[in-house]
Order: C-alpha cells, then structure tokens, then sequence
C-alpha cells in the first residue's frame, strides 16, 4: 500500500489556500521530512481546515514543538 | 457482472452543507441514511463560505422575506423561478432558527439576538437602502454550519461513508432511480450502494476554469453522473466570477482591499477602470469591474510577458494600514503571488466563483425532467440540493450569502420530500441485471487504455480553453471556436490512461474519473453560453450586449447525447406573492 497517496489525498482540503500550500509542500518538502515528521505531517492534516490555515499563514502557532518544526517548513512553502 | 451491495433507505451523495441538512432531515426521521464524502465531511468546501447566510430575521431594523424576495429575483436578473425564491425566502429564517437550535454559534447582538451584517444587494423596501440580512459565525460561517450539522449527524445515527467516490447513476428502464455505484479509496473497491431514493448534494464544479476560487475536489461529480444518465443539466452557461482572484492561484483578494483605496492597472500603468466607470471607478459592482478586465486582457493590455493578468495595486494605502484593515492580505499575496503588496502590486484575474445552473429540480428538490408535452416531469427516486442542483433561485447570478440559504433550504425540503416519497413506495425494486455495467466498462477502459492521454495535460488543456473561450465577458469568435476545442478535449479525455493501477488510494485513477465530469461541465458550459444571444446576470456577450427578454427569458437544458440543447419557461408565478415582472437591472 502506499501511504504516499493517502498522504497526497488528505491534502485535499475544503480551503484552496491549503490545497496550494500542502500540494507544493509534497512536491518540494515532504520528500525530505524524517519518518516522525511525516507522522506529525499527517497529524496536522487532521485538524479542521481554518485552524490547519491559521497556523500555516502564522496568524497562529502550535503548542506542540514537534508540529512547529513541521508547521514551519510549511510557513516556508 | 455483479458487485457487492448495500442497501440504504436513502443515499445521499455529498456530505457539505446541503447534503449533511438532507440526511439529518432523513435520520431524524428514523429512515436508514448513507452519506458518501469523497473527503471528510467537514472538510467540504462549504467550509471557506464566510460571508454568511441571508435570512430576513429583522434583528437589525425592520426586514422581511418579501423585500429579500425581491432581491433575489432583481439579482437573478429575472432567470430565477419566482416560487422557488419565495420558497427559500421565507424558509430562511426557520433555516436560521433550526441551525441555532443545532448549536450553531452565531455571532450575537447585545440584546441575545442573532447578528446580522449587511452584504451587496441586499435591501430593504425593493431596493430603497441597504439591509442587514447574514447571520455569521465571525468569518468562519461555513465551518461553524458544518461542524454543527456534522455532530448532529453523528447522533441521528447517519451512516457516513468517508472516502467513498460516487462514480454513477443507477436507473432501470421505467428512468426510476435506484442508487449509485461508487468506490472506496482505501481498498479501490467498486460497490452498489441500492437506494429507494438518491439525492445529489455533490456542490459545484468551478474547477472548470484556470482562474477558480475553488478547492480542488470541486470537480462537478454529481453534474457528469447525472448527464451520463440521461439527466440534462440547466443553465450552464452562468457562472459567476469574481474580480479579483490572484492570478495562477485563484486565492481570492477580498473587495475590502478596493475599499480601502487599491485599484487596477493595465500593462501602461493606466488605471483603467477610470474610462469604464468614471463615477465608481474600482468601486463599480463585481461584474462591471470583472468584465473591464476581461476587455483590457482581451485588447493587449494585459501585464506579464503573456499579456494575461491585471495588476492590483496597493503600496500606496501604506504598511500600518494595509496591517490594520487588511489583515491576511499580506500573508496571501507573498504565498500566492509572491508579492509583497507593501511594495509591488498583485497580479490578478477575474476569478470563477460559483455555478448558479445544475441538475434541474423543483423547490421540492425533487430532479425534474422535460417529456410529454411537459416541461418538469419529477424522475421519481432522484433529488438534488445545493450547488450542484438548479431550483432555480439564483437565476443568472447568485446574490452573496444566498447559497448557505439554499443548502439549508433546500437540503432539508428534499430530505422532506424523500421522506414522503418512501412513506408512498415502500420496500426495494429489484436492480437491473446490468446496474453496475456502465460503471465497470468505464473502469476497465481506463485501466486497459494503452497509448492514452495523460489525465494532468487533459484537464490543463479544459482549464485553458475554458478560460480564454468562455470567461467573465464572451465574444463571438472565441466561443465559435471555443465549441470545436472542448469537443476536441473531450475525445481526448475519452481516452485518458492512467500508469499506475493498483488499488490502494490510487489518487492517479481518483483525478481520472473527475476528469470525466469536469469535461461533461466544461463542454456543457461552451455549449450553452455558444446558443445563447443575449447578456443576462453573468452571462455577457460583446455581440449581444442586452438582455432579450422576448427571445431568452427562458432556462436552457443540455443533453449529453449529442450536446443538445432545449428550453424550458422560466416560473414567474410566485406561490403567493404577486409576480415581479422584468425590469431593468440598475444598482
Ligand atoms: C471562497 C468562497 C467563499 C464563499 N462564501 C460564501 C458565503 O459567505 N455565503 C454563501 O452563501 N456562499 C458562499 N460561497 C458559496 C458556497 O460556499 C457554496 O456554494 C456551498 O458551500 C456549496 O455547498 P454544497 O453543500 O452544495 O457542496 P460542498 O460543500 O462543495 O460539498 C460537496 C460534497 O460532495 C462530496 N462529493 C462530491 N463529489 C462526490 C462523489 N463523486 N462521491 C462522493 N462524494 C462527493 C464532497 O466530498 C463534499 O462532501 C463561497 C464560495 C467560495 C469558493
């Protein structure tokens, strides 16, 4: 099975803004995530749309030092 | 051949707001419900609706469903069925209320009221001065809707089929409508889902277009169901756009910025909106301003080294105030445009927003069909809701905030109807023997193509002619030769192939067959918007720059066998209202 392609569907979201933002993360930055923080990358996409927004755009950051090393290669992106 | 099977009371395809306010009607009612969501239910694009939902409360002055009414059809500029919009108008408030009780956190006056805020082309007294008519939940209305309508659910015991893909109709020869097939992502199994009704809530299909402000799963899924099922879909050619969409990204720059002193330039630095509105100039209504853009991308005087986008500049509002006022401007333009407003204007585009036509249905919700010498014979166990079904209440253009109405309006009437249509039908019809053939001869084609077309570079190809061919302002030429392209595209799209066949979230396969809907609504659109003369709401024609209400003033339908068009009356008779005839739109 390829978790891969899990990964790229949950990066469909109800907002285009992270539509945008998490396809080009695939492409560019996902590659390189360690296996942990691929594990976080997928626990970030289980939060609702606005609040997954509000953290990538950096009106808000996480409490979770482990998804605020993942959430800033996506501020990057 | 045969597959596996399940059988559900009613299946409801779609799991945004619409679909999630029909199931609840249906569970509440005892029935046995499968919602299928191609994503999480509250991940559907209902969630980026932040404007708010109309509803005549009067919480803020005195207000009622007659001069909403009244809006709505002006809006519409008169495409609109007049019972259906006095359907949605006054079911509103009870939408609202319904919503409240669900637990919906509305923002709140200090008296414990339901806030409301105003929005373009709301009025009160037919037009006399603005009202306050959305109720929000701050700007995050949508995904405050879903989340409640989800939990509610969730209680109502609503069987959720998450990552489930809808993949075709399943009627018999009487027409009737027995369920759908569809697939599981996870293990790309096809199963039958058997249904004593179907109800489409699939939502729209901007994705279309180049420039969309859509998420990506709006890929019109329900629209290419229900026309390869004979189904026609109305009043495809009016889609509504939005000036300013970051250009190559679709991110919407919100009005506020215009507001607030930004304005346009052409590729000489001409702020050009001066020579089409003197008076409003950037601040002229969204179609105005959108199709002065169209004519100067349209004329070379476009920017960029494709000549193909607007500049929007606003450097000149200055740092602290662009910070102040304009918050999240700033952030969207570096991650989209890769701009710095601050400094550079942004690039942008009139941008597809929202599908005003669709599945033709009644305010029932019931899909209605022309024959014998009628134009709306119900196809009994099939129901439509939301922005993939055309009531039709938005007509020619959709006034803001009237989509959340119509998902809660006409959500819960087609949940009311299936619940009366299946205390008159009881128990299953058998399924045809060849109920999932359709299905699965579309399934082996695409995995048995060999010297196919790739699926990206086909849909890039629609997106392009779409937007060059048919955008916010049409011209005679490029539609005549946009029609040759799309049908070109489509026999492309006939023979896409995918590399990679397994079956475990096979996204390759998933982005295929949306290819095929998309392409049904994309040739629909051209078809459509080809035929018809005139300029109406988001309809507009450099060759026919008037509404003709002698000729036009009617719905159009288009049939997927062999792209034919007919026409049906558009309803003027309200349910009790008197009827507001046609008159010259002007704000
Ligand atoms: C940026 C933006 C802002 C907006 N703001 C407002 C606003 O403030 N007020 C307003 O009134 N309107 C607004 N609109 C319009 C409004 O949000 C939409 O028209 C509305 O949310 C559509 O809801 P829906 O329930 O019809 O469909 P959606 O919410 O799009 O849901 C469609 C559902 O169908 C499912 N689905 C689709 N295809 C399949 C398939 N093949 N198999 C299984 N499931 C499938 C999806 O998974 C999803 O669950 C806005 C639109 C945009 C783009």
């Amino acid at each position: 099975m390829s978790d891969f392609d899990r990964v790229r569907w949950h990066c469909r979201r109800g907002l285009l803004e992270l539509d945008i933002i998490l396809t080009r993360f695939l492409e560019s930055g996902y590659p390189r995530l360690s296996e942990a923080q691929r594990t976080v990358f997928s626990g970030l996409l289980e939060y609702a749309d606005n609040d997954l927004w509000d953290f990538v755009s950096g009106r808000n950051s996480s409490a979770d030092a482990a998804e605020e090393e993942v959430l800033n290669l996506l501020r990057e992106t | 051949m045969s597959l596996p099977t399940r059988k559900f009371d009613a299946v409801v395809v779609g799991a945004g707001g619409a679909g999630m306010r029909a199931a609840l009607q249906l569970s509440e009612a005892g029935l046995k419900v499968a919602v299928l969501s191609k994503v999480f239910p509250t991940r559907s694009h209902t969630v980026a609706a932040q404007g708010g939902i109309g509803a005549s409360l009067g919480n803020m002055g005195e207000d009622n469903w007659l001069w909403h009414m009244y809006d709505t059809i002006k809006g519409s500029d008169y495409l609109g069925d007049q019972d259906a919009i006095e359907f949605l108008c006054r079911m509103a408030p009870q939408a609202v209320y319904d919503l409240e009780h669900y637990g919906m956190p509305f923002d709140r006056n200090e008296d414990g009221t339901v806030y409301q805020r105003p929005f373009g082309g709301h009025s009160s007294n037919f037009g006399e001065r603005p009202v306050q008519r959305s109720v929000c939940a701050a700007d995050r209305t949508g995904h405050a809707m879903l989340h409640t309508l989800y939990q509610r659910n969730v209680r109502a015991n609503t069987v959720f089929f998450v990552e489930w893909m809808a993949l075709d109709l399943i009627r018999d020869a009487s027409g009737q409508v027995l369920g759908v097939t569809a697939m599981e992502m996870e293990t790309g199994e096809t199963w039958i889902f058997q249904a004593r009704a179907t109800l489409f809530a699939t939502g729209g299909a901007g994705r279309i277009y180049a420039a969309s402000t859509n998420a990506f799963i709006n890929t019109g899924d329900g629209l290419g169901m229900a026309a390869r099922a004979g189904i026609p879909l109305e009043d495809m050619e009016f889609w509504q756009f939005h000036p300013t969409g970051v250009a190559g990204a679709g991110v919407l720059i919100t009005e506020g910025v215009r507001g607030e002193g930004g304005y346009l330039l052409n590729k000489d630095g001409e702020r050009f909106m001066e020579r089409y509105a003197p008076n409003m100039k950037d601040l002229a209504s969204r179609d105005v301003v959108a199709r002065a853009m169209a004519t100067e991308i349209k004329e070379g005087r476009g920017c960029g080294k494709d000549a193909d986008y607007i500049l929007l500049k606003l450097d000149h509002i200055g740092v602290d105030k662009i910070e102040k006022k304009l918050p999240g401007i700033r952030e969207i333009a570096k991650k989209f445009a890769n701009v710095d407003p601050v400094k550079d204007p942004i690039p942008v585009v009139p941008t597809c927003h929202y599908q005003m036509g669709g599945i033709p249905t009644n305010y029932h919700g019931e899909v209605v069909v022309p024959g014998n010498g009628k134009d709306n014979n119900v196809v009994p166990g099939f129901y439509a809701a939301g922005e993939v079904a055309c009531a039709s209440v938005h007509g020619a253009n959709r006034l803001g905030t009237n989509s959340l109405t119509d998902l809660l309006v006409f959500g819960k009437a087609s949940g009311d109807s299936v619940i009366r249509y299946l205390k008159e039908n009881p128990g299953h019809k058998d399924l045809p023997a060849d109920a999932a053939d359709y299905t699965m001869s579309r399934l082996s084609r695409l995995d048995s193509q060999t010297g196919g077309e790739n699926v990206f570079e086909v849909g890039a190809a629609m997106r392009r002619t779409m937007q060059a061919h048919c955008g916010v302002f049409r011209f005679p030429d490029l539609l005549t030769d946009g029609v040759k392209k799309i049908r070109e595209i489509s026999e492309r799209a006939a023979r896409t192939e995918i590399k990679d066949k397994s079956k475990t979230f096979n996204t390759a396969r998933i982005e295929a067959l949306e290819l095929d809907n998309l392409i049904e609504v994309a040739r629909s659109t051209m078809i459509c918007a080809d035929a018809r003369q005139e300029s109406r709401g988001a309809h507009d024609r450099a060759d026919y720059p008037k509404r003709d209400d002698v000729t036009w003033l009617k719905h159009t339908l288009w049939y997927k066998d062999s792209d034919r068009l007919e026409y049906k009356a558009v309803n003027l008779k309200p349910l009790t209202a008197e009827s507001f005839e046609p008159k010259v739109r002007s704000y």
